[in-house]
């Protein structure tokens, strides 16, 4: 989230795409009805599905799934063509009048640069008309066709209501309500805040649909202000800081890059990684500090073994040759070029997507440990229903750990709160905790490279250790680690203004310096609600004494854009940040904290990246500068606005690219469109093993609009057969209203509701005659990613549906 | 009648108050709950957690007891009203989170499932992460790269891959990164992806 939960209740307009707050995250959903029934607060909810967040929105917009893009793109050409947009900040604070290269181009859903064989773009076309010193050239009047304002103009244009209601399925008249209400949020005096969550990224065009959304909400002047922003409900307790701490191929904590090969050193690395200015007036504070992040961390890991000669053991650090995620590890299992698999609270089999295929993979491997405090799908995957276990030649381990209240640290949440949590309980029987495992499981490789020799041991043998007990460090010596400190004094850092590239200082992840400084851990702060006057002097709900919020106890990112040139709040009564005459007040400022707004050198509003303003138009992403309407790689329809060019021509197809036969099917013999979704009792797949809650969602089913089981002759508790070209799931209907039909491109769909949380593992399926057999609602989902992220399509696919 | 909010109900319950305050607030039936809640949580530790299901955040109270045996019984798991994120509120999932923190289903010991065995074996613990030990690094010398077919030293190890874990504390994830980068594995993924 670039803002927080109890931001919400700031606002004045929800869009929630992709989300159900209302079950999925229903304490969250308290500030949105706060908003509602405190400020009059307007909610819209565009959803495949009616759910209790409909129930309670001024709005539903029953939504085709995956079309997103096209229902923003529609959006976001309303408020150009009315000219609703928030001129001052659009002209000043986004990239709008930056010129983009001749070259560039968008046709017949192509843009410029698209090599077919590849399937990738060249995207050096999607740059900046710049100067020698890579400077872009700007037209402050928006009025060049070269502008980036002008060309999205163009390119959104062609996203009419009609259009809008012919993708979607959404009616244009009730489109053209939401796009009145949308278009009054560009005022200054008004907010809205854009919320969702994996129903928007789980898309071959997952990260196209966020960037939609944030390019509506820089156009309105709504990101960097209270109640505004853009907001990614996440759906795990520490999923952000897993994320921020880099548990992900391709980055290092605190988001920096992996190397990569022919990178020799930390100049290199650099050249290649960091942003460069695209302003005289841009700080470019990432860019400029990245080395300076990332000699601090190989400080942190390899001490003294890390020095100026060496490169601070830069040589140590892996390079990836080609993307290392998810789904590539099981694509690489299944090609046998995977050994062995750790997973640790995460199971692949149930997880998927193509579970069949992936529990494929696992039987492929020669070694399989899963650590968990609970038996998954993953640790019992060689003896699931239907599988000859003594063909599955997998040596697997199950190691029996901690649960979150057996041990301290912190979460992080979605509006990148940094809260610690105490050790309530010791461990339960012979469990222990993964920090212990893996230092242990380290400690123990050394001494068989000692013993033994091996290759290039050098990372593993100087990795610092120094903890009290090497096998068994503690949540705190971590948490002092990953603050960093000052490697001549010792003490801890309060800022990652203070990191340095010379080799003098330490941050396991510079985003988190201050959090612990010398003054103690601040995530354990607990100046809450008990007293609102004194603990929350803003009244707008930042609560800074309350834990700590990455970066720099900052509660809303960008919050230099939420006032004006000057630094007069955009609106007084939500005042981000304020220019008081000789500092800023407010929230923790992210702009210098003494730099006036009227000095001759002050920084462009967005310090982080290279432009120093919002960008509508960005180079960065792999499928396009622009985000454009791609269907779903499985779809009913060919794409209205490109038929020829339907779904996204770069998403990752892994089978097609490891020579495996095709597994998509076609409208023809799966007819029905079906998304995955997640119930209020349930977390993924883990509450299996909680009885009341099993008691409250006992049995797996799938969601099936009325109109289609009466032509099929299903009946609510009916057992239905839902299959795709992957698999199949043999579940209970429950027939509803809830899920309505859709005219899209002249043709009516039907789409299926699919929770995703039951298997063959847990009490229902112990209960179950057929031990649960035929209940992974990802046996469905197809194996293909988004050309960014690669997350795979969970989210939109086709089936067939019959009665059993 | 006095009205009592949720927050400051809880609040009287969480913060152990007395049965004069109880009484003080002269309405039996939020009286008795009170007084209920008091004799459940009496005696009891105190601390903070938070919940360990979506990234909401909410803040969670949990009471403990020490038996006469020595042991550590959990009594309550109850939403923080002090929050800012939950102001004591919590879902079904959070409200069972006893349940989850105290299961019969634990897995009790390691295992081992050798190939083709169609039976977990126990095993104990040094054996166990000796031959994972042992596994990590025949596959990283088995499939480690130290320079690529362009002359690049690249010092990876692609044949083991790590994923994990959404409920991890921040710097149990922080390690694990930690230890993973050290041994050059690539593949090192988590619930973000998915």
């Amino acid at each position: 989230m670039t803002n927080h939960w109890r931001d919400i209740r700031n606002s004045d307009l929800i869009l929630i795409n992709g989300a159900n707050p209302a079950e999925a995250h229903p304490v969250g959903f308290q500030w949105f009805m706060r908003a509602k029934l405190e400020r009059g607060a307007k909610m819209i909810h565009a959803d495949p599905r009616f759910t209790r967040t409909s129930a309670v929105a001024d709005m539903h917009l029953p939504i085709r799934t995956g079309t997103d893009a096209a229902y923003f793109g529609g959006l976001i050409n309303h408020v150009l063509q009315n000219q609703k947009y928030h001129e001052e900040y659009v002209v000043n604070y986004t990239n709008a009048s930056f010129l983009v290269k001749d070259g560039y181009g968008f046709t017949d859903g192509l843009f410029s640069g698209y090599d077919a064989t590849k399937r990738s773009y060249d995207t050096s076309t999607w740059s900046y008309d710049a100067d020698a010193d890579g400077f872009a050239h700007r037209d402050l009047t928006l009025q060049d066709p070269r502008s980036v304002f002008q060309v999205m103009k163009a390119h959104y244009a062609r996203y009419t209501p009609e259009m809008v209601s012919r993708i979607t399925g959404i009616p244009a008249d009730r489109f053209m309500q939401v796009a009145d209400m949308v278009a009054e949020m560009g005022r200054p005096d008004r907010v809205m805040t854009i919320v969702y969550a994996v129903g928007l990224t789980h898309h071959t065009t997952g990260s196209q649909l966020i960037r939609a959304g944030s390019a509506l909400q820089l156009l309105l002047g709504n990101i960097g202000r209270p109640g505004g922003g853009m907001n990614a409900e996440r759906g795990h307790a520490n999923i952000q800081g897993n994320t921020d701490n880099a548990i992900s191929w391709e980055i290092l904590p605190g988001y920096l890059k992996m190397p990569a090969p022919g990178q020799t050193g930390i100049a290199d690395y650099v050249a290649q990684s960091a942003s460069k200015k695209s302003d005289p007036h841009s700080w470019n504070f990432f860019g400029t500090n990245y080395g300076k992040f990332m000699v601090s961390l190989l400080k942190t890991w390899f001490g003294d073994h890390a020095t100026a000669d060496n490169q601070y053991a830069f040589a140590n650090l892996p390079k990836p040759a080609k993307n290392s995620s998810w789904m590539s590890i099981y694509d690489n299992a299944l090609q046998g070029k995977m050994k062995g698999v750790m997973l640790s609270g995460m199971t692949a089999t149930s997880i998927g997507p193509d579970s069949n295929q992936v529990m494929k993979a696992l039987g492929n491997l020669e070694w399989l440990v899963v650590m968990d405090p609970l038996p998954t799908t993953s640790s019992e995957f060689w003896r699931a229903p239907g599988v000859d276990s003594t063909s599955v030649k997998t040596e697997v381990f199950m190691l029996p750990t901690t649960h979150w209240i057996e041990k301290d640290g912190s979460f992080v949440n979605s509006g990148r709160w940094m809260q610690w949590k105490d050790q309530v309980l010791p461990p339960e029987g012979q469990s222990r905790h993964d920090h212990w495992i893996m230092a242990d499981l380290l400690m123990r490789v050394r001494t068989l490279y000692q013993q033994q020799g091996g290759r290039f041991a050098d990372p593993l043998m100087q990795l610092t250790m120094g903890y009290a007990d090497p096998r068994k460090p503690t949540l705190d010596e971590l948490a002092r680690e990953v603050n960093g400190s000052d490697l001549a004094t010792g003490k801890r850092l309060a800022s990652f203004a203070l990191l340095k590239d010379d080799g003098t200082t330490a941050a396991g992840n510079w985003i988190y310096v201050g959090s612990y400084p010398e003054t103690g851990n601040l995530a354990r702060r607990r100046m809450g609600v008990d007293d609102p006057k004194k603990n929350d002097p803003t009244g707008l709900g930042f609560y800074p004494n309350w834990a700590w919020s990455w970066p720099l106890n900052r509660r809303v990112l960008y919050n230099r854009a939420s006032a004006d040139l000057q630094g007069k709040p955009w609106d007084p009564a939500r005042a981000g940040i304020q220019w008081n005459g000789s500092k800023w007040v407010g929230d923790v400022p992210d702009y210098p904290p003494t730099l006036s707004p009227t000095d001759p050198n002050a920084y462009l509003p967005f310090i982080m990246n290279g432009e120093g303003v919002g960008r509508l138009f960005s180079n960065s992403m792999a499928d396009g500068p622009l985000p454009e309407h791609y269907e779903p790689v499985e779809s009913p329809i060919a794409n209205p606005l490109h038929p020829t060019v339907s779904a996204s021509p770069v998403a990752f197809l892994y089978d097609k690219a490891a020579g495996r036969p095709n597994r998509f099917g076609t409208v023809k013999d799966y007819p029905y469109i079906a998304t995955s979704y997640r119930l209020t009792e349930h977390e993924h797949y883990v509450t299996q093993h909680v009885p009341l809650l099993v008691g409250l969602q006992p049995e797996p089913f799938v969601e099936l609009p009325v109109q289609l089981a009466t032509q099929k002759g299903i009946r609510t508790g009916d057992k239905v057969r839902v299959s795709s070209m992957r698999g199949k799931l043999e579940v209970l209907a429950l027939v509803t209203p809830r899920l309505q039909p859709l005219t899209v491109d002249g043709k009516t769909v039907y789409q299926v509701g699919i929770p995703i949380h039951w298997g063959f593992v847990g009490i229902p399926a112990d209960n179950d005659p057929s031990k649960g057999a035929n209940w992974l609602a990802n046996a469905l989902t197809p194996f293909v990613g988004d050309a960014n992220a690669r997350t795979p399509e969970f989210k939109a696919f086709l089936v067939n549906v019959e009665r059993m | 009648m006095p009205t009592v909010s949720r927050r400051g109900f809880l609040k009287l319950g969480a913060a152990g108050t007395g049965a004069v305050a109880l009484g003080g607030l002269g309405f039996d039936l939020v009286q008795a709950r009170g007084v209920a809640q008091q004799l459940r949580i009496q005696g009891a530790r105190e601390a903070h957690s938070v919940c360990p299901y979506c990234a909401v955040g909410c803040s969670l109270v949990a009471y403990t007891s020490r038996q006469p045996d020595g042991s550590v019984k959990l009594l309550q798991i109850e939403g923080d009203p002090d929050s800012p994120v939950n102001e004591g509120r919590l879902c079904p999932k959070g409200a069972t989170a006893m349940q989850l923190a105290t299961s019969a289903r634990r897995v009790a010991q390691p295992l081992h499932r050798p190939a083709g065995a169609t039976e977990w074996q126990p095993i104990s613990w040094d054996s166990a992460l000796d031959r994972i030990a042992a596994n990590i690094k025949r596959s990283r010398d088995a499939t480690f790269v130290t320079q690529d077919a362009n002359g690049n030293t690249v010092n990876r190890c692609e044949g083991i891959a790590f994923a994990g874990g959404a409920a991890y504390s921040n710097e149990e994830g922080y390690i694990a990164t930690k230890v993973m980068r050290a041994l050059g594995v690539v593949h090192l993924e988590q619930q973000a992806r998915v």
